[in-house]
């Protein structure tokens, strides 16, 4: 049962697990927050990820450098799909949400079946020498490889919010979530900075992905608790807002961890599901909506 | 708009002919053991497309329906042994119940929000019967099939001849409800849901009730799920299968039409059995995610739009 005393570390692994829970969400925030975009495929793209992570591991590359040699290629890969997306539903308008889904949904299943006929079902992990040991601080121990997804979760986190406040692209593609026709009428081409967007926000799948793997073993189905996680992050943040995605990201992380210690493990996949359904029914808009 | 139903009814009376002869003359159990999944997802595409073809509101999760019918009919036989017929109706009834429950969220909820919301569904439902351990927990329950009723000689049969009543049953409703003003009241919803109110079209009422009889129907086809396999187990009773196979059969069949998902419900399911048993289960997968994705993309109006191309042809 619960004891008080434990309360203490289930918040700090909270908190850990939580900027996690942030930067796998980032990917999504923009494509789904930002550019509307239902993109549910964006678990699945980062397990993907993952798998690429591992193949490379099996050279011997470090995660991380797997990670972030593979983000260019995933910001090709999303500026493909964002392509497709366009001219396949978006252009056309009418009806374009309920089969924009099913698209997305049907992608889901073939990258997870894909990974299943290439990898098998079994758990797959990689291999570093940071995984496995943990640092202790006083009576607790904290496992090293979530200090290191943390780490890289809150350079990624800081980082895209920089690039998305400071630099001029990135004004450009808040400018487009803002008002569309309006960016059009300025002369910008919308359809151009969305993809750039989409791509970046797939790019960082591929570094969330790697971050996935160090965290603990994948297999071809974890999309499906993924799609809870990312999106109860996102929608509990307010769609598209960057300090909304590490608030709402610490409060699955808190939440989730509070509940795997006093109820078990077994109850702790409806946590994501459950805080989302209360967000949507009480406050729709989010923490930080817009 | 409104035909003339004799047709419909006519065919309709073949179909339960035809399943009863069937059952009379074959004497294979493994056609009835296969004809069944099938049928049971004729139900559960019909059920999806009220709401997600009429109306445009995409449902994600059949299975979290489907599942709580199953289960209700497991508490109902352990508790008290009821039969069939009993499970059934009360799985619709609480099934429906949270279709009531999933129309108040489109209150608030549209497009996307309402489709991750019925994902949350399927695993909120799957946690809560996972650690409830009368009816089995994670690893599941074990039933025993009691005797078939005369006139049936195995219960396999008796339960593909009541699956193929219980399909005709949900066409029928969904044909009444297509060709009705409800119909049409979904439609508008579908197209613009503000000015549908506009107009005067009772958008919530019709919504809820939508909601309530896709998720009774859902529930009904999995109530005798239970009886099916004699085992109940969460992570196969609440799995996304469900979703993924009422959603595109009714996608692929063409979701204008209550005959849409019937066919792609036919065309889907017996491709799947079929390369089930002569592949592999993840082929069956990822046949119907590239199916999907192909008729999404390239026909959007599905099988029944392509015959309807292909006799303005000629």
């Amino acid at each position: 049962m619960f004891s008080l005393e434990l309360l203490p570390e289930a918040i700090l692994f909270g908190v850990l697990l939580g900027c996690f829970y942030a930067a796998v969400s980032i990917g999504l925030s923009v494509a789904f927050g930002l550019l509307d975009v239902p993109h549910i495929a964006h678990p699945a793209v980062m397990v993907f990820g993952a798998y690429c992570t591992y193949v490379l591991g099996r050279y011997g590359w470090d995660p991380i450098l797997s990670g972030l040699v593979l983000m260019p290629l995933f910001f090709v890969l999303g500026m493909g799909i964002y392509r497709f997306y366009y001219e396949t539903f978006e252009k056309r308008g009418s009806e374009a949400g309920v089969r924009g889904l099913a698209f997305f949904f049907g992608l889901t299943l073939i990258i997870e079946v894909g990974l299943i006929l290439g990898f098998g079902v079994d758990q797959r992990m990689v291999e570093a020498a940071y995984i496995g040991q943990s640092l202790r601080l006083g009576e607790m121990r904290i496992p090293m490889r979530m200090l290191v997804a943390f780490s890289v979760a809150v350079l990624l986190t800081v980082g895209l919010t920089l690039y998305l406040s400071r630099t001029f692209t990135g004004r450009a593609i808040k400018a487009v979530a803002q008002d569309e026709p309006a960016l059009r009428l300025m002369g910008a081409n919308p359809v151009r900075i969305k993809q750039w967007a989409f791509g970046l926000a797939t790019g960082v799948t591929a570094l969330a992905g790697a971050m996935l793997i160090i965290v603990g073993p994948v297999e071809p189905s974890l999309d499906r608790v993924y799609i809870g996680r990312t999106f109860a992050v996102v929608v509990l943040a307010g769609l598209g807002s960057m300090t909304g995605t590490v608030a709402a990201g610490l409060i699955l992380g808190i939440s989730e961890s509070i509940v795997l210690m006093m109820f078990g493990a077994s109850w702790a996949p409806a946590v994501a599901f459950g805080l989302l359904l209360i967000v949507l029914g009480i406050r729709p808009q989010g923490l930080f909506g817009r | 708009m409104r035909k003339s139903g004799t047709p419909f009814w006519i065919g309709a009376a073949v179909v339960v002919g035809a399943a009863a002869l069937a059952a009379w003359l074959i004497t294979n159990e493994y056609y009835f053991f296969a004809g069944y999944i099938v049928v049971t997802f004729v139900i559960l595409a019909t059920a999806w497309n009220i709401l997600g073809g009429y109306a445009g509101y995409v449902n994600f999760g059949t299975a979290a329906f489907f599942g709580l019918g199953a289960y209700t009919s497991v508490v109902l036989i352990q508790s008290i042994g009821a039969p069939l017929a009993v499970q059934i109706l009360a799985a619709a009834l609480l099934s429906g119940l949270l279709g009531f429950g999933a129309g108040l969220l489109t209150l608030r909820l549209r497009g996307i929000f309402f489709a991750i919301a019925t994902v949350a569904l399927i695993v909120i439902m799957e946690t809560l019967f996972i650690n409830w351990r009368y009816v089995g927990g994670a690893t599941g329950i074990q039933l025993l099939r009691p005797s078939p009723i005369p006139p049936f000689e195995s219960y396999t049969k008796m339960l593909f001849v009541g699956q193929v009543i219980m399909a005709v049953v949900a066409v029928a409703v969904a044909r009444y409800m297509e060709t009705s003003w409800i119909g049409r009241g979904l439609r508008a919803i579908r197209d613009s849901e503000e000015a549908a109110e506009c107009s005067g079209v009772p958008t919530l009422k019709l919504k809820l009730a939508a909601c309530t009889v896709s998720g009774a129907l859902m529930g009904a086809a999995g109530a005798p799920m239970p009886m099916y396999l004699s085992f109940v187990e969460p992570a196969s009773t609440f799995n996304l299968t469900y979703s993924i196979g009422a959603l595109a059969s009714a996608m692929v069949g063409g979701t204008a039409t209550w005959l849409g998902p019937v066919l792609g419900a036919l065309l889907l399911s017996t491709i799947q059995q079929i390369v089930t048993v002569t592949i592999s289960n993840e082929m069956n997968v990822l046949v119907v995610g590239v199916l999907l994705v192909v008729f999404v993309v390239a026909a959007p109006e599905g099988i029944v739009g392509l015959l309807r191309k292909l006799r303005r042809a000629k």
